[in-house]
C-alpha cells in the first residue's frame, strides 16, 4: 500500500489528519458513554438493509490543552482556569487532583470536578474578586448507565454577572455511592435544584438542609428520569391500527 | 398513640392494591372546637393547590400567628407532567411541542432557547437566516406582551381590580389574535424549530402587527391611568414582597425581582442572542425591591417591547426561514393547504408525482430525525420571568439524550418564603403575584 493510499482510506484518522482537520485541541478520545449497533433500530432480525452490523462507539468531547481560549488564542477561558488554580493552590490544594479534566466544546468551559472538593471549588469560584461567579443556574442531573463508575453526572452553570462569563462544572458520582456535598451553603438557590436531582436521579447532595422529593409524590418509588425508568404509556388503537407507547416505538440508534 | 377516630365521612376499603383510605370532607365543626380548645393564636393553614389566587395549582403551607404569617413553604408538583423524561423519546425537532407547553404563558421562549440549544450543539448557531432571527425576535417580545399583561391582569384581580384584569386579559387577546395569525394556534405554538421557523409570516402578517403597535400604544396608558397612582393599589403593593440584591443573588433571582432590586441585569443585553444587540431598547429599573416597583418595571418593558416589535417589523425583508441545510430542514416548499389544515396542494404534487428524493427525505427527517454530535450546550434566554436556560445534551442520536430546563418560575418561586414571612397574610398573595409563577414551568 503506497503512502498515498494509507492517507485515504481513513482507517485512523487520530494519526492521519493534520490538527487543523481535527474539530477542537483534544487531549484524549473523550468519555465513551455508550455503543451504538445497527442503523435503523431493528433488534429482531429483519434488517435487510446492510446496515445491521454498523458499531459505533459514543464518546463525549474529550479533555481540552491549552490555551483554552475562546477560540484558538489563549483568552477568558485561560484566565479563569489561571485564577482558579492559583486560588486552589493558595489554601493548599493541588489544582490536579481538584480539577480532573477541562474541556472546552461549542464555546463552553467546563471543569470536571472531584466531588470531595465541589462546595470549595464553588466557594472560590463565588468569593474570589477575579471570578466572582455570584448566580448559580441549579443542577442538572444526567444518567450514562454505561458509563461505569461514572453513572451519575451533576452538571451546575455558574454566571459570573460582574465579569459576564459563563462557566459550567461537572461532577461524576458512581451508582453504587450517589453522594455529592452540598452547595446549597454557597449557592442558597440551589436548595430546590438539589432537590429535584434528588428526586429524578437519586443524587444524594449531603448538607442539604431539607433532601426530599419536590415533584413527586413523597412515597414515591423509584428515581423516574433515570435511563433505566420506563417512560410508562400505553398502545393506542388509530384507524384499526395498534400505535405503541412511545417508549416501545422502534429508536433510530 | 392513641387509635385515629372514625368519622362518618371517612371510609376505609380494600381494593387490589391495598387499603384505600378516603379522607375527603369533614366535621368542621370538631375541628373548630378542637382549635378553640388550644390557648395559642397558631395555625397551619394550607392555601391550594386549589385556591384560586395562588396562580394555578401551587399550594402554600403558612403557619400564621394572628393575621402574621411567621414560616411560609410551599407545595409544588401538583402539574408535573414529565415533559423532561418525554423529550428524550422523541426526535430533536419534536422537542419544540413538548417545550411549548411547560411555561404556557410564554411558549415562544421555551421554543427559543431549547431551539437555540439544539443549533449550539449542531453548531450552526450562526446559519440561522436573518429572517427567521427577526422573525423570532418579534414572536418573544409579543408573547412578552402577553406574559406580563397575564402578570398584571391576575395580580390585579387578586386585589380585587377586577378592571385591570379585564382590560389585561382584553390586550391579550390582541396578541393571542396575532399569534393565530401568524402560528395557527393561540398556545403551544411548536413555531421555532431548530434552524429556523416552522412558516414564513402569513400574507397581512404586517398589516395586523402594525394595527396592533397602534392599539398597544393606545391601550397601554390606561393601566397607567387605573392602577400606577392609584392610592389604593400602591397601598397594597408598595414595600410588599421585599428582596433586596442580597437576596435576590442568594436565591437566584432574576427577570423582574432583579431588576426591582436595581441591577439592570437582561441577558438580552449581555449575552445578546439572535440580534437582540442591533435593537434599541431600555431595560428598566427601579430600586424598591417590592412588588410595586415589579408592576412598574412590567409596565415599562411592555413600552420597550413594543419599541422592539415596530423596529422588528421595519427590518423584516424577504428571505428563508430555515437554514439551507438539507439534512436539518424540512422539504422547504413546506405550506399550508387551502383549508389552513396539510400541506399545500403544490408541494404534495412536487413531493408525490415529480421529486421522490424529497419524499424520501422528508419521510427521513419527520420519522427519524436528524442526528445531533455528542456533547452538551447551555442556552438561555431573557423570558419575563428571567432566566430561561436549557442544559441539553445528545448522545449522537435522532433524539435528546437529557433536557433540563432551569425555568425562571422555578427558582423565584423559592423566594417566596424570604418574602412573606413576618408579614400578613393577606400580602402573601401580592408577593406570590408579583413573582409570577406559573406552574407548567414550575413543575414540567
Amino acid at each position: 500500500m503506497s503512502e498515498q493510499d494509507r492517507r485515504n482510506d481513513g482507517a485512523n484518522p487520530d494519526q492521519e489528519l493534520n490538527a487543523e482537520n481535527l474539530p477542537g485541541n483534544r487531549g484524549d478520545g473523550g468519555e465513551v458513554i455508550g455503543v451504538r449497533r445497527g442503523m435503523f433500530g431493528a433488534k429482531a432480525g429483519g434488517d435487510t438493509s446492510g446496515f445491521g452490523g454498523l458499531v459505533r462507539t459514543v464518546r463525549l468531547p474529550g479533555g481540552t490543552r491549552r490555551p483554552y481560549g475562546p477560540g484558538p488564542e489563549a483568552g477568558w477561558f485561560d484566565e479563569v482556569a489561571d485564577e482558579l488554580e492559583g486560588a486552589l493552590d493558595e489554601q493548599g490544594l493541588l489544582p490536579e487532583n481538584v480539577i480532573t479534566k477541562t474541556v472546552v466544546d461549542r464555546g463552553e468551559l467546563t471543569f470536571h470536578i472531584e466531588r470531595e472538593h465541589l462546595p470549595r471549588v464553588a466557594r472560590t469560584l463565588r468569593d474570589d474578586p477575579a471570578l466572582r461567579f455570584e448566580y448559580c443556574a441549579g443542577v442538572s442531573a444526567v444518567h450514562f448507565p454505561e458509563d461505569r463508575g461514572r453513572e451519575l453526572h451533576a452538571v451546575y452553570h455558574l454566571r459570573s454577572l460582574t465579569h459576564n462569563r459563563l462557566i459550567r462544572l461537572e461532577v461524576t458520582v458512581p451508582d453504587a455511592d450517589p453522594h455529592i456535598p452540598s452547595i446549597v451553603e454557597v449557592y442558597p438557590t440551589n436548595d430546590w435544584h438539589e432537590r429535584e436531582a434528588y428526586d429524578f436521579f437519586g443524587l444524594i447532595f449531603d448538607g442539604h438542609p431539607a433532601l426530599t422529593r419536590i415533584m413527586m409524590p413523597d412515597d414515591w418509588q423509584g428515581f423516574p428520569q433515570r435511563k433505566d425508568y420506563p417512560l410508562g404509556g400505553i398502545p393506542v388503537e388509530y384507524k384499526g391500527a395498534q400505535i405503541p407507547a412511545p417508549d416501545q416505538r422502534r429508536s433510530y440508534s | 398513640m392513641s387509635t385515629p377516630t372514625r368519622h362518618a365521612t371517612a371510609g376505609i376499603r380494600e381494593t387490589t392494591e391495598g387499603t384505600v383510605y378516603d379522607v375527603t370532607g369533614g366535621d368542621w365543626d370538631e375541628l373548630a372546637a378542637a382549635a378553640a380548645k388550644s390557648d395559642d393564636e397558631r395555625i397551619i393553614v394550607n392555601m391550594g393547590p386549589q385556591h384560586p389566587s395562588t396562580h394555578g395549582v401551587l399550594r402554600l403551607i403558612l403557619e400564621i400567628d394572628g393575621e402574621t404569617v411567621t414560616e411560609a413553604r410551599c407545595g409544588i408538583g401538583y402539574l408535573h407532567t414529565g415533559i423532561e423524561k418525554n423529550l428524550e423519546y422523541r426526535t430533536w425537532t419534536q422537542g419544540t411541542t413538548f417545550v411549548t407547553r411547560m411555561d404556557y404563558l410564554t411558549p415562544f421562549f421555551n421554543e427559543a432557547a431549547y431551539c437555540m440549544a439544539v443549533e449550539k450543539l449542531l453548531g450552526i448557531e450562526d446559519d440561522i437566516p436573518d429572517r427567521a432571527n427577526v422573525i423570532r425576535v418579534l414572536l418573544q417580545e409579543l408573547n412578552r406582551l402577553s406574559s406580563h399583561l397575564v402578570c398584571v391582569a391576575t395580580g390585579g384581580m387578586e386585589l380585587g381590580a377586577t378592571t385591570v384584569m379585564i382590560f389585561g386579559f382584553r390586550d391579550r387577546e390582541l396578541v393571542l389574535d396575532l399569534f393565530e395569525l401568524i402560528t395557527g394556534l393561540r398556545m403551544n405554538h411548536a413555531f421555532i424549530r431548530p434552524g429556523g421557523l416552522a412558516q414564513d409570516l402569513p400574507s397581512g402578517a404586517v398589516d395586523a402587527l402594525r394595527e396592533f403597535v397602534k392599539k398597544m400604544r393606545k391601550n397601554l396608558p390606561e393601566y397607567d391611568k387605573l392602577a400606577t397612582t392609584n392610592p389604593v393599589f400602591k397601598a397594597r403593593l408598595q414595600d410588599i414582597g421585599y428582596l433586596d440584591l442580597a437576596g435576590c443573588m442568594a436565591l437566584g433571582a432574576t427577570g423582574p425581582i432583579l431588576r426591582s432590586a436595581g441591577l439592570p441585569h437582561d441577558l438580552r443585553k449581555v449575552q445578546p442572542y439572535s440580534g437582540y444587540e442591533t435593537y434599541d431598547f431600555d431595560v428598566p429599573t427601579v430600586d424598591t425591591c417590592d412588588s410595586y416597583g415589579r408592576f412598574l418595571i412590567r409596565i415599562e418593558e411592555m413600552r420597550q417591547s413594543l419599541r422592539i416589535i415596530e423596529q422588528c417589523i421595519d427590518r423584516l425583508e424577504p428571505g428563508p426561514v430555515m437554514v439551507g441545510d438539507k439534512k436539518i430542514a424540512w422539504p422547504a416548499q413546506l405550506a399550508l393547504g387551502p383549508d389552513g389544515l396539510g400541506n399545500s396542494l403544490d408541494h404534495i404534487k412536487n413531493i408525490m408525482g415529480t421529486s421522490m428524493e424529497a419524499l424520501i427525505h422528508h419521510f427521513k427527517l419527520v420519522t427519524e430525525g436528524f442526528r445531533v454530535p455528542p456533547g452538551q450546550a447551555y442556552a438561555a434566554v431573557e423570558s419575563p420571568k428571567g432566566e430561561l436556560g436549557v442544559h441539553a445534551v445528545s448522545d449522537g442520536g435522532t433524539r435528546p439524550y437529557r433536557v433540563h430546563f432551569r425555568d425562571p418560575s422555578f427558582t423565584n418561586l423559592q423566594s417566596m418564603a424570604a418574602m412573606c414571612e413576618g408579614g400578613q397574610v393577606a400580602d402573601v398573595i401580592v408577593a406570590v403575584a408579583s413573582l409570577d409563577p406559573v406552574m407548567g414551568g414550575v413543575d414540567r
